[in-house]
């Protein structure tokens, strides 16, 4: 039997990228650039991804470990400023399962040196999900990420 | 230039009904029935909504005082579980600017015979349009509203 | 509403550093000594022996000292599915903003073109 039990919850997180607003604005709003960081887990298959970016347009995302639990994530645009602002209500499924229903708000602010950017997740989390798709959600980062960065880093 | 800033702002009403959840999830699912309870107040007019009740579908409503602004509500349901839960996402223009956008969580618990109905709004108020409560307050006044048409029923 | 108490900000933090993540990553896969945690990382032992006392601290992690050995595992009652699920969203968010980051230096038309591997 599923406990139905929402719980809401809001958290922010701040990054500051040498990079014009118009730079890491394009990075959220053209598809191809999108792809190069946006993925949850970049090591998954993705099966099906349709990006519709306009106030109204649609987001979509099918992906997951292969033969494991399919993640769907699905997105619609309610307001977009170019270079300044997103706001998205998007809902994921674990399967046949809906997860949680959030709302994403990303500001670009223009800093000294480049752009602020500023997410805030209000999110609604809908029925508890199994110690399965718990460990499988997991808080993984591929070691490849990781040694990409740390490249990066050493190279600068 | 439009000066740009958002504030977000989180709240929840509970209210109890004698009704079941049954037929107060009834009152939120049928056009006709919410018609009767979810509006502005009566100098606003007849009720125009349309409602497209299932995951995906559209929630629309408009109207305003005499002479102003017209408010302008539009929904995207994003979850139903029948008697137990809506989730949806909308957002309100004041005639043709955009104000906000929200999530709301509405809850039908069973409590004795009844219903505790709890509803959580997360929102962003858009560009300065945040209104200090009287989002809360104006939801306060449509739980009277659909007490009142439970009642009647 | 969930009141963010302290655990859960001490869990945000302990999961907003990626060799955390890959720590936690590794006991989700079931329990492992310091050294066995430590091995696939690039860093000195002491360094790891800090990240595990962040992880302790937040609730996430609890070890045990047999003998010589000390053994990590996950704790399965610290995060409820809620907290977990929060956790998750914001660990998801911060690796794709780190993301976001290589991605803006690596196609930054002012850059000078770097030899690459």
């Amino acid at each position: 039997m599923t406990v139905r039990n929402a719980k809401h919850a809001t958290f922010t997180i701040e990054r500051v990228y040498p990079a014009s607003p118009a730079r890491v604005f394009a990075a959220w709003s053209n598809k191809e650039a999108k792809t190069a960081w946006a993925y949850c887990h970049p090591e998954w298959p993705v099966s099906d991804h349709v990006f519709d970016f306009r106030e109204g347009g649609r987001e979509h995302l099918v992906t997951g470990p292969a033969g494991g639990t399919r993640h769907v994530f699905d997105a619609v645009f309610h307001d977009i400023v170019p270079d300044q602002r997103i706001v998205y209500a998007y809902d994921m499924h674990l399967d046949e399962r809906r997860i949680s229903v959030s709302l994403a708000t990303i500001e670009f602010f223009a800093v000294a040196g480049g752009t602020r950017l500023v997410l805030t997740e209000q999110g609604a989390f809908l029925d508890g999900y199994d110690d399965i798709a718990g460990r499988e959600e997991g808080t993984r980062i591929g070691l490849d990420n990781l040694d990409r960065q740390q490249r990066q880093q050493r190279a600068a | 230039m439009t000066e740009r800033s958002t504030k977000h702002a989180t709240f929840a009403i509970e209210r109890t009904f004698a009704a079941p959840p049954s037929r107060v999830f009834a009152a939120y699912a049928d056009v006709k029935s919410k018609a009767r309870w979810f509006g502005g107040p009566e100098d606003w007019g007849k009720s125009n909504l349309k409602l497209d009740f299932k995951v995906g579908g559209r929630e629309s409503e408009s109207g305003g005082p005499p002479g102003g602004p017209v408010h302008y509500y539009n929904a995207i349901y994003q979850d139903i579980v029948p008697d137990e839960r809506i989730v949806l996402t909308y957002e309100m223009h004041l005639d043709k600017t955009r104000i906000s956008v929200s999530l709301g969580t509405t809850e039908f618990k069973p409590a004795g015979a009844g219903t505790r109905l709890v509803y959580t709004e997360q929102a962003v108020f858009l560009d300065g349009h945040d209104d200090a409560g009287g989002r809360e307050q104006g939801f306060g006044g449509l739980f009277d509203q659909l007490a009142r048409f439970l009642e009647m029923q | 509403m969930l009141n963010y108490q302290a655990p859960l900000d001490l869990a945000f933090q302990a999961l907003a550093d990626p060799t955390r993540r890959i720590m936690v990553e590794r006991l989700s896969q079931g329990p492992a000594s310091v050294s066995e945690l430590a091995q696939p990382l690039d860093m000195t032992l002491s360094a790891v022996v800090q990240h595990l006392a962040v992880l302790e601290a937040s609730g996430l992690v609890r070890s045990q000292k047999v003998g010589r050995v000390r053994t990590c595992r996950i704790e399965p009652t610290a995060l409820h599915s809620a907290e977990r699920w929060i956790s998750e969203r914001r660990a998801s968010w911060e690796r794709r903003l780190d993301r976001l980051g290589t991605f803006l230096v690596e196609t930054d038309p002012t850059a000078k073109p770097r030899r690459r591997k």
